[in-house]
């Protein structure tokens, strides 16, 4: 199969879903003439026009609330948010308006609005250009987040996040925008609410959020190396998440470990963990480990930023503690 | 305020016009009051914020408007969801938290809503919905559609973000929304000069290269002639505009009886209420022979008959199944 860059995958993946649906427009900041501060949006405005296609002022609350009222009057805005650290300014629009528009006026209003925005650390973009806030949205009733780790699950998540009639925000790596991988030239969907298990094994279940799942795959790959078989889930969507998949996975397991960019209290790992020990206690053989950011903002200097980021190695040093602790 | 020409008895307007101004108005203000006694017995939960004296505001726009163009409101919004025509049983419904209410009681007061009017919704969240009204003229426009869209918002949400970024996005793309600010002085409990030191919101259109007018919010028939005007502006592709609409509420910012703290005088609230927009009108239908005194007060009896058999309507309708709490958080 071809490959493409992540970033391509993006791309590709509107371009053809705005060949098939004349009701889909993307909406931001430079995403027309410039095509895209990350050049995501590249080629889409010379296509479709600036019908389809428009640039806003630096207006976030303005533009997602505008694509909220164009999505409830039957369009299927694709709004994009340059980095997930602006979220902030438009959050209203988010979280109390597409996200709740359909419950609270009883079901008549539907809102198919898809957010793209590039969150991630690692590219010293500093503490208000590299945060991962997934948790966030994921607490919100109503909202669906995807976050792809791979530039095959960039499209098919795109895919299935533009077609889906619920308020979506999928979070682009920046750090993997030009990472390559193989990806069908035909328009495919991954699912929303289905994770991927990436890499089988009897040892230890590693749940991975984004970019982790390519860090826990080489963590993976070193462990086999000494006999340890690492089995390897990337959530892709932490809303909704497939619990299944994961319960699945440790019951045969007995350990899990969960990795993810965004600091480590209160993030979605707390809530995976949780999970696991309320519906897979029994088969515990060690306590739920968690890897994440420390306490604090994203720094700046490539070698705070270097120590901040959780890495294969800090991965793999937690799947050797999980086993020292069960006698693994 | 409205120019002198407008200011004579009808202003040339159809008879028929002021019937159906008066009709809205009646309807508003008959609503609210009964949702007042309502919530003062303890038969309503959650909170209210009534209408009442703003009612020309309303009625003066929403009779210029199709049902297909599309309305925002606010958390005071019972009188633009009324105004625009909506099925006065379904929103005592919602009122009382009932499966039959516009929300299937999900919503309640805050945020009435029915596309099928044209009526996108109240929101609790102040500016909130103004941005959602931007949107749908730009689907409209999207669609090839001639419809227009009409934010309803107050005096204090011209200081929120939201406000400024959907008027800005809205002269620069061009769409056709027409901005209604009705200023009633307060924001909540804080008077105007201490919330900004504008005299007039309606200046705030020129930053953003839209005009803005000033029309007497209790006088249904100038807010009509001011709104028509600017909803054909729009709808034949010229741009928005802003409309500020300088009214007063007469109960207090929530509930009937407030809280009891003064913030305005008694003297203020009766200077206002003189000018009551539907006596006012009544008045003049009055004296320009254009009504009969007992063709006036048939709409007041006729309405009340309505509404008593609304609220029956909600009262006996049953509550929502907690089985069903669920739905439509997502659309499956």
């Amino acid at each position: 199969m071809r490959e493409i860059t992540y970033v391509k995958a993006f791309t590709e993946s509107l371009m053809q879903l705005m060949a098939e649906d004349d009701n889909i427009v993307v909406i931001g900041e430079d995403v027309a003439h410039y095509g895209g501060v990350f050049h995501a949006f590249d080629g889409l405005w010379k296509a479709y026009g600036e019908k389809r296609v428009i640039d806003t002022p630096i207006s976030e609350m303005g533009f997602i609330g505008m694509g909220v009222g164009a999505a409830a009057r039957g369009l299927r805005p694709v709004c994009d948010l340059m980095f997930f650290d602006f979220i902030g300014v438009a959050l209203d629009q988010l979280y109390n308006q597409a996200a709740k528009l359909k419950y609270m006026f009883g079901g008549d209003v539907t809102v198919p609005l898809t957010l793209t925005t590039a969150g991630g650390a690692g590219l010293s973009a500093g503490p208000q250009h590299s945060q991962s806030l997934e948790a966030w949205l994921a607490h919100v009733p109503g909202l669906k987040v995807a976050l792809p780790s791979s530039p095959y699950d960039v499209k098919g998540l795109m895919v299935a996040a533009v077609r889906d009639d619920n308020p979506t925000v999928v979070v682009l790596n920046k750090r993997m925008l030009g990472t390559k991988g193989p990806v069908p030239e035909e328009i495919y969907e991954i699912p929303l609410g289905q994770a991927g298990t990436v890499r089988s094994g009897r040892d230890v279940t590693v749940i991975a959020v984004g970019r982790m799942v390519a860090e826990a795959m080489t963590a993976a790959e070193e462990l086999g190396k000494s006999g340890v078989e690492v089995e390897v889930i990337d959530v892709r969507t932490v809303q909704p998440l497939d619990s299944q998949t994961i319960l699945d996975s440790v019951r045969r397991t007995n350990r899990a470990l969960v990795v993810h960019e965004a600091v480590t209290f209160g993030g979605i790992g707390a809530e995976i963990a949780s999970q696991i020990q309320e519906e897979a206690f029994d088969y515990l053989d060690a306590p739920v480990l968690r890897i994440g950011a420390p306490f604090s903002p994203v720094p700046f200097s490539p070698v705070l930023e270097r120590a901040y980021i959780p890495d294969s190695n800090r991965i793999a040093d937690g799947v050797r503690r999980l086993l020292e602790r069960s006698g693994g | 305020m409205s120019n002198p020409a407008e200011q004579d008895a009808t202003s040339g307007v159809e008879p028929e016009v002021l019937r159906d101004l008066h009709r809205r108005m009646v309807r508003i203000r008959l609503f609210e009051e009964e949702a007042g006694k309502l919530m003062e017995g303890g038969r309503m939960p959650g909170f209210l914020h009534l209408y009442v004296g703003q009612e020309a505001v309303a009625a003066g726009v929403m009779a210029t408007l199709r049902p297909d163009d599309v309305i925002t409101s606010t958390h005071r919004g019972h009188g633009h969801a009324v105004a625009k025509g909506a099925d006065l049983r379904y929103m005592y419904a919602e009122l009382f938290g009932k499966q039959t209410g516009y929300c299937k009681g999900r919503g309640g007061s805050m945020h009435i809503n029915d596309l099928s009017i044209g009526m996108l919704g109240a929101n609790g969240i102040v500016g909130g919905g103004i941005p959602h009204a931007v949107g749908a003229a730009f689907a409209a426009v999207y669609k090839g559609q001639d419809s227009v869209a009409v934010p309803f918002f107050g005096d204090g949400a011209t200081n929120i973000g939201a406000f400024h970024e959907s008027a800005n996005l809205a002269a620069v793309l061009h769409l056709p929304v027409l901005f209604v600010c009705e200023n009633n002085g307060y924001s909540e409990f804080t008077p105007q000069e201490r919330h900004m030191l504008l005299k007039d919101v309606a200046d705030r259109a020129a930053s953003y290269g839209m005009p803005g007018e000033i029309v007497d919010g209790m006088d249904a028939v100038a807010v009509y002639l001011a709104a028509q005007r600017l909803v054909e502006r729009a709808r034949a592709g010229e741009g928005p505009a802003l409309l500020e609409a300088k009214t007063y509420r007469f109960y207090d910012h929530q509930g009937v009886k407030g809280l009891r703290i003064p913030y305005r005088s008694q003297e203020e609230i009766d200077t206002w209420k003189e000018r009551d927009a539907i006596t006012s009108l009544e008045q003049r239908m009055v004296d320009a022979k254009l009504a009969a005194q007992d063709e006036l007060e048939k709409v007041w009896s006729d309405t009340r008959e309505e509404i008593a058999a609304a609220i029956s309507f909600a009262e006996q309708s049953p509550d929502p199944d907690p089985a069903h709490l669920l739905d439509n958080v997502y659309t499956v």
